[in-house]
């Protein structure tokens, strides 16, 4: 009953999503929510909390201990790096590769759908599997990647290939060719039109791909198990030296890194959120 | 005309066509085809041996077990979170509701060892906040069946939320208003009403889940300690095997893993009504398109 009076009174003639039309809470939804909200806190936001918390109890002094450690700025370094670098990889290769996928027709396009999808399948700690079937030891070609930044690099690559690819994509589809069309008859070059039509349309959904991208790289940890090495200084991620340090007994240090890590990506969200709009606001 | 004309002004030159052709084959092929058609040859190089044998060790059938167990209760979980966090986010009115919802895509971006080590600092029987208590009730959370399921939940949480959103902003509530009006209770609108139209949002996240679930590694190691066996699962012993130069196991189990993600997926792709596939993503686009 309490529902039916909330909704009538919400319901105007012109109510097109407006959030007039939605309902207060109720006494059943109310504790459906208190329900999911315990959960919730007691999933994910207190034992977030408690990272953060761990690592800040004794004020900087953690914080500046595990960056002056040359092991773990080494590591923290390589992370972001190399997230960098495949994020950029992603943001160009991504929307070659959603623009082949929709503008492109040719025998085959199926299955390059397909293969996009097989990181997203495939557990992490399979990932690092496969890629050291081409480059590691055993390699066909030779390569012998493994234990090098070069593993790093590509195991980050594998594991974010579908991020820029499946925002994009959608976004292309749906996107008219009539402005591109007038463009090109007023006599813009291919070039021109890109740059001013095709690139501010897609700058949001790639940059929302490429956010994706770069959260998951510098998270990754699987992947990197069997193919990197770990070697200290060398080719271990950040995510290692955390779990290496909560083998050792030491979650206060393991918890600085991890605080570390959790603004790094914060601070990624904010600064790609900026060059999207930069970018989206120049058509 | 003014199609065939687009088609030409989208694709762009014949030369430009084939080089952006060969770039995006090369590159899938060289990072994901080749080495995954690889390690598939190398599996079945002895025929099924590798399964028969892998299928034998009581180690690889406990560890199977244990992440199919693991996996179906984090996805029944997310499946209960998920529909009722996405009704409320999408229905109704409350504050911090714009702060939940951003909080909800938060486990996305946190590494796999970080949400291992929060749950440790938490209920690790030890030094937890809550692990304590809990352990002087003898129940234990860290180490043992609760927290690798709590961990594999945890990493997969948002993805039911993400596909169900869309959709339900999508349907709008003319309907469930329709059938409140007439006298349907609450319980019924969700079941004839709300349901029916998210239904496929939900079982492509589900469908979701469970892979991700199946997959999880490092939360799960993290939390799951190094209890010999007893907390084993399945791409955790995937990585004990390969170092252990058991490789051909280690490839029957990650097939078997990769298989059942690969079914679960092609499964929801058959089932799923021709004009709803990709419901998610167009409805999404949909929505952007409408308010930009």
């Amino acid at each position: 009953m309490s529902t039916a009076t909330a909704s009538v009174a919400g319901g105007r003639p012109t109510r097109v999503r407006r959030p007039a039309s939605r309902h207060t809470l109720t006494k059943g939804s109310a504790l459906g929510l208190g329900v999911n909200m315990i959960w919730f806190s007691l999933l994910v936001l207190i034992p977030l909390t408690a990272v953060v918390w761990t690592a800040g109890e004794d004020g900087f002094g953690t914080f500046t201990d595990a960056l002056t450690n040359k092991q773990t700025f080494n590591a923290l370094k390589l992370t972001v790096l190399s997230s960098l670098g495949v994020t950029a990889v992603n943001i160009v290769m991504g929307t070659i590769i959603a623009w082949v996928l929709v503008r492109d027709r040719f025998p085959g396009k199926k299955l390059i759908d397909l293969v996009i999808d097989i990181p997203f399948a495939m557990p992490t700690i399979v990932a690092g599997l496969v890629l050291l079937s081409l480059y590691g030891a055993e390699s066909p070609l030779g390569l012998e990647w493994n234990n090098t930044r070069k593993a790093v690099f590509l195991a980050l690559a594998f594991v974010t290939v579908p991020f820029v690819v499946r925002t994009v994509q959608p976004v292309l589809e749906e996107m008219d060719t009539d402005v591109e069309d007038a463009a090109a008859s007023l006599g813009a070059s291919r070039a021109t039109t890109f740059r001013r039509i095709v690139l501010p349309t897609l700058a949001p959904a790639i940059f929302a791909g490429a956010t994706l991208s770069f959260a998951r790289a510098i998270s990754e940890y699987g992947s990197l198990v069997l193919l990197s090495g770990n070697l200290p200084n060398r080719t271990e991620v950040a995510s290692v030296r955390v779990y290496s340090s909560i083998e050792g007994g030491n979650p206060q240090s393991a918890a600085a890194v991890a605080t570390i890590l959790l603004l790094i990506a914060l601070v990624a969200i904010v600064v790609f959120d900026l060059i999207q709009r930069r970018l989206a606001r120049r058509g | 005309m003014a199609s065939s004309q687009s088609t030409v002004v989208g694709v762009g030159s014949p030369a430009l066509k084939w080089v952006l052709r060969l770039l995006v084959v090369g590159y899938l092929f060289f990072l994901v085809g080749w080495p995954s058609a690889l390690i598939v040859r190398r599996t079945f190089e002895g025929g099924t041996q590798a399964f028969t044998d892998a299928l034998g060790d009581p180690d690889v059938t406990h560890a199977l077990q244990l992440s199919a167990t693991i996996a179906l209760f984090a996805v029944v979980i997310n499946l209960l979170f998920g529909v009722g966090m996405s009704l409320l986010l999408v229905r109704y009115e409350f504050p911090g509701k714009r702060v939940l919802s951003a909080l909800i895509d938060l486990p996305l971006a946190v590494s796999p060892i970080v949400v291992g080590l929060a749950l440790i600092l938490v209920y690790n029987p030890r030094y937890g906040w809550f692990g304590q208590t809990l352990d002087a009730h003898g129940i234990q959370v860290i180490f043992a069946k609760p927290g690798m399921i709590m961990a594999t939940t945890f990493v997969a949480l948002p993805l039911v939320i993400r596909e169900v959103v869309p959709v339900l902003e999508d349907m709008g509530n003319d309907q469930e208003q329709a059938a409140n009006s007439l006298g349907a209770n609450a319980w019924q609108t969700f079941w004839r009403i709300t349901l029916p139209g998210i239904k496929w949002a939900v079982v492509y996240g589900v469908v979701l889940s469970m892979a991700r679930s199946l997959g999880e590694f490092g939360a799960v190691k993290v939390v799951a300690g190094n209890i010999s066996g007893e907390t084993t699962t399945a791409p955790v012993l995937v990585q004990q095997k390969y170092q252990n130069f058991e490789q051909q196991t280690a490839y029957a189990v990650s097939f078997m893993l990769v298989a059942a993600a690969v079914v679960c997926l092609i499964i929801v792709a058959l089932l799923r009504p021709k004009d709803e596939k990709k419901g998610g993503a167009t409805a999404t686009a949909a929505l952007k398109k409408e308010n930009p």
